[in-house]
């Protein structure tokens, strides 16, 4: 399994380094222009504005068929694009899940209806999607999901809570895993299935959760029996764990999951000099051969996802060993430039704002899209050990 | 990349599992040389892979040595394979003929030179190189020598006594000391015509690495096949998910320094790719210590005897990464080029494929 992070069989198109170019002419122009700065959240703002902006450039839906407002590109391209963006911590949170995952999960189970419906406008850079996967009794055990989708004349009726959903109070619309049939022990992964929800709908209401850093982040979103008509549930009724499967490489093997603390290392390096004392150059060649390493991986990977092939297992190691990474980020900073240097830095110098953000998101990376455990689990199935 | 080197990886491979046995590792921890072993090596032209066609080799590219050295890691094989064919970059680069194998170089520690003088009786070499690998067994020396007129690469044919010396695999690394050790012209190569000591000490820092990803895969290997047959409490220990959680992070390190490994080959195909050398050799050399707990955790107290094979891979992956710079000299060798590179131009720096060299002399 291990030889799929070979490259010997992936050709490097040299155009791949022209739309590298493109992405950053377009990075710097936004940049002059006051559009966006490097900010300590990074690429995790919502920023509709700039969003659109992307999908001016058609660096939305990429890779989708131009009958649906995509540009039919390759992963690759969308690999390097996307990896740009996230590097430069430009804001692109508000069209990511859309763009990652909901899109592609359309393309492949969704009616021909909702894909003129959504894609076109997700390409647009204006629908924005959240993920209702989470609740207060389910996190990992996902298939243990209580909320209910009722057959009711001509569409579904939805009752339960989710917890954790990110950008709730900002999307327009939900990716709802809820429960179809009683669940069943003996065959946990069936009776799921996921719908498309309009979040002005009646009878949803969110409520922020704040989280340890004291943003609003996610949300608890509850439904009451809210309505949504038959067109809504996505692929088949009863497939939705079948039809997420795929979508989790989609999610787990990109950039973002190792861009996340980036912007520390940049602004550390700013304040070091051109030459730092052993002890701390150690400490930032130790990120800068694992930021090498995992770049590798993960432009691998989108070379497996260009070939059709969706790297399960492979995704998981990337996602664990990236969450790693976030975690080092701040913890080598925090070492080499310590208190009393921070203490002493400019008021105007970004670190340490950057540096407490990182802190206080750390724990959340291992946690988000599958845990650490979790994740190993997978990995360990890859390996023939469960 | 070619063809060719699946061809070359496949023969190899054959010869080294076919060869490689287990008793022949266990004759080399004892000393012995591994003739038979050998001399398959240098007749299928594996040796000489690095020698280009009209030097009378195979004219192997770096990505299939590296592919080579990879496989000679995973069956711990106990001969100067990578030396071999680093003697002949060397030779080659300082327009002096081939020679025959097994070879071994030098220096291989920083802190090691050799000088070279003339006077009218020819060239007459001084100094002392410690640890140079596999000497005790080696046809003949490769070495970077200073000359007042600049570095000059010379080969050593009678080789001189030496002190022996091991590394952690009970592989020879044994010193030399030259008093005034004459050398025939023809041995020596012009001033500054060849590789210099650094560019030495980063192609054996890029082999080693190589080495240790093969040698990697394999204590993988043993450890998943382990956990499925060891049995305890009724059912194999792999079934525990303490077990399952353990091996799955040595198989992160795993992938991480395949990947590292290959990458390093691939951006030194044609030139000195010298941050893609470092970058893998503190990547790997890092990755060894979770890689051989994990693998030795699982294996317990049968993975702690001379019986069990899991050693010959752990102890070449202990010795290997303390060998051309710890993980820590290639961290701060990385670190001191991303300051010199700045912050805003890392990014721009690291994911391009070819990189600005501006590093460092040396680690
Ligand atoms: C910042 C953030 C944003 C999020 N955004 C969203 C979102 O937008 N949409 C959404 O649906 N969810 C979201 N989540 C939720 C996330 O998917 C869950 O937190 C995650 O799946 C884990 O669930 P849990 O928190 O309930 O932990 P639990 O599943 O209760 O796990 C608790 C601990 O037990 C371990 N554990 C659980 N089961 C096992 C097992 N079988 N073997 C070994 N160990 C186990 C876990 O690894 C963990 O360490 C978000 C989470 C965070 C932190």
């Amino acid at each position: 399994m291990l030889t799929s992070f070979s490259l010997s069989s992936l050709e490097m198109p040299s155009h791949l380094q022209s739309l590298r170019e493109e992405v950053r002419d377009f990075l710097q122009t936004q940049l002059a222009a006051g559009s966006y700065a490097r900010e300590p959240s990074g690429w995790d703002r919502y920023d509709a504005a700039f969003s659109r902006k992307v999908a001016e450039r058609g660096w939305i839906g990429m890779t989708w068929p131009r009958r649906y407002g995509g540009h039919e590109r390759t992963s690759l391209e969308r690999y390097v694009v996307t990896e740009e963006l996230l590097a430069a911590g430009a804001p692109v949170r508000a069209h990511w899940l859309a763009d990652r995952q909901f899109g592609p999960l359309l393309l492949a189970v969704g009616s021909e209806a909702q894909k003129r419906d959504y894609l076109p406008k997700i390409a647009a850079g204006e629908c924005y999607v959240c993920v209702g996967m989470s609740e207060p009794d389910s996190g990992s055990d996902l298939a243990s999901i209580r909320t209910r989708a009722d057959p009711v004349k001509d569409g579904w009726r939805i009752n339960g809570r989710k917890v954790w959903t990110s950008y709730a109070h900002k999307a327009h619309i939900m990716n709802l895993f809820a429960r179809t049939a009683v669940f069943d022990p003996k065959d946990r992964h069936t009776g799921v299935t996921q719908f498309i929800v309009p979040l002005d709908s009646s009878g949803i209401s969110i409520r922020p959760i704040i989280n340890l850093a004291g943003d609003h982040d996610f949300n608890e979103v509850v439904f009451d029996d809210v309505f949504v008509p038959v067109g809504n549930v996505i692929g088949a009724v009863g497939q939705g764990w079948q039809q997420v499967s795929g979508e989790l490489a989609h999610e787990r093997a990109g950039s973002e999951r190792w861009l996340n603390a980036y912007g520390v290392l940049v602004h550390l390096l700013q304040n070091v000099g051109t030459a730092p004392e052993r002890h701390s150059a150690q400490t930032i060649g130790r990120l800068v051969s694992h930021l090498w390493t995992l770049h590798r991986m993960s432009f691998s990977l989108a070379g497996l996802l260009n070939q059709g092939i969706t790297p399960q297992v492979e995704a998981a190691l990337v996602k664990d060993l990236g969450n790693q990474f976030d975690q080092d980020i701040p913890e080598g900073a925090r070492a080499v430039l310590q208190e009393e240097d921070r203490a002493g830095l400019a008021s105007n110098d970004r670190f340490n704002a950057m540096l407490d953000r990182a802190l206080l998101y750390a724990p959340s990376y291992p946690i988000r899209g599958g845990t650490r455990e979790i994740l190993r689990g997978i990995i360990a199935r890859g390996l023939g050990l469960r | 990349m070619s063809q060719t080197r699946d061809l070359l990886v496949a023969s190899a491979t054959r010869i080294f599992s076919d060869l490689c046995t287990r008793a022949t590792l266990e004759a080399a921890d004892e000393g012995a040389w591994p003739e038979g072993l050998w001399s398959a090596l240098d007749s299928t032209g594996i040796a000489a892979a690095s020698r280009s066609e009209p030097r009378g080799g195979a004219g192997a590219e770096m990505t299939d040595l590296c592919a080579l050295a990879r496989a000679a890691g995973y069956w711990a094989l106990p001969v100067p394979l990578v030396e071999t064919w680093l003697a002949e970059q060397m030779l080659a680069a300082a327009h002096l003929p081939p020679v025959t194998g097994p070879v071994t170089v030098g220096p291989v520690m920083r802190r090691d030179a050799v000088q070279l003088t003339r006077d009218p009786a020819g060239w007459t070499l001084r100094g002392v190189l410690h640890r140079v690998p596999w000497a005790r067994h080696a046809t003949a020396l490769v070495l970077v020598a200073d000359s007042p007129e600049g570095a000059r690469t010379l080969v050593l044919k009678d080789m001189p006594a030496v002190t022996e010396g091991w590394n952690l695999a009970r592989e020879p690394r044994d010193s030399l000391r030259f008093e005034g050790c004459r050398i025939p012209d023809e041995c020596v190569g012009a001033a500054g015509a060849g590789m210099g000591r650094p560019e030495l000490y980063f192609r054996g820092a890029l082999f080693r690495s190589q080495q240790m990803a093969g040698a990697m895969e394999r204590v993988l290997e043993l450890t998943v096949a382990y956990a499925k047959e060891r049995v305890q409490f009724g059912r194999p220990i792999g079934k525990f998910q303490a077990v399952q959680q353990q091996i799955a992070a040595l198989a992160s390190q795993v992938a991480a320094s395949s990947a590292a490994a290959e990458a390093a080959a691939e951006a030194n195909s044609d030139v000195l790719a010298r941050f893609e050398i470092a970058a893998a050799k503190a990547r790997i050399g890092e990755a060894v210590a979770t890689v051989a707990e994990v693998g030795h955790q699982v294996h317990a107290a049968m993975g702690f005897t001379h019986e069990h094979s899991l050693h010959r891979s752990t102890r070449r992956l202990w010795g290997w990464r303390d060998e051309f710079g710890t993980e820590a000299d290639w961290q701060a060798w990385v670190g001191a080029v991303a300051a010199s590179v700045g912050g805003e131009q890392l990014w721009t720096y690291v994911v391009a494929s070819r990189k600005p060299d501006v590093g460092p002399p040396l680690p």
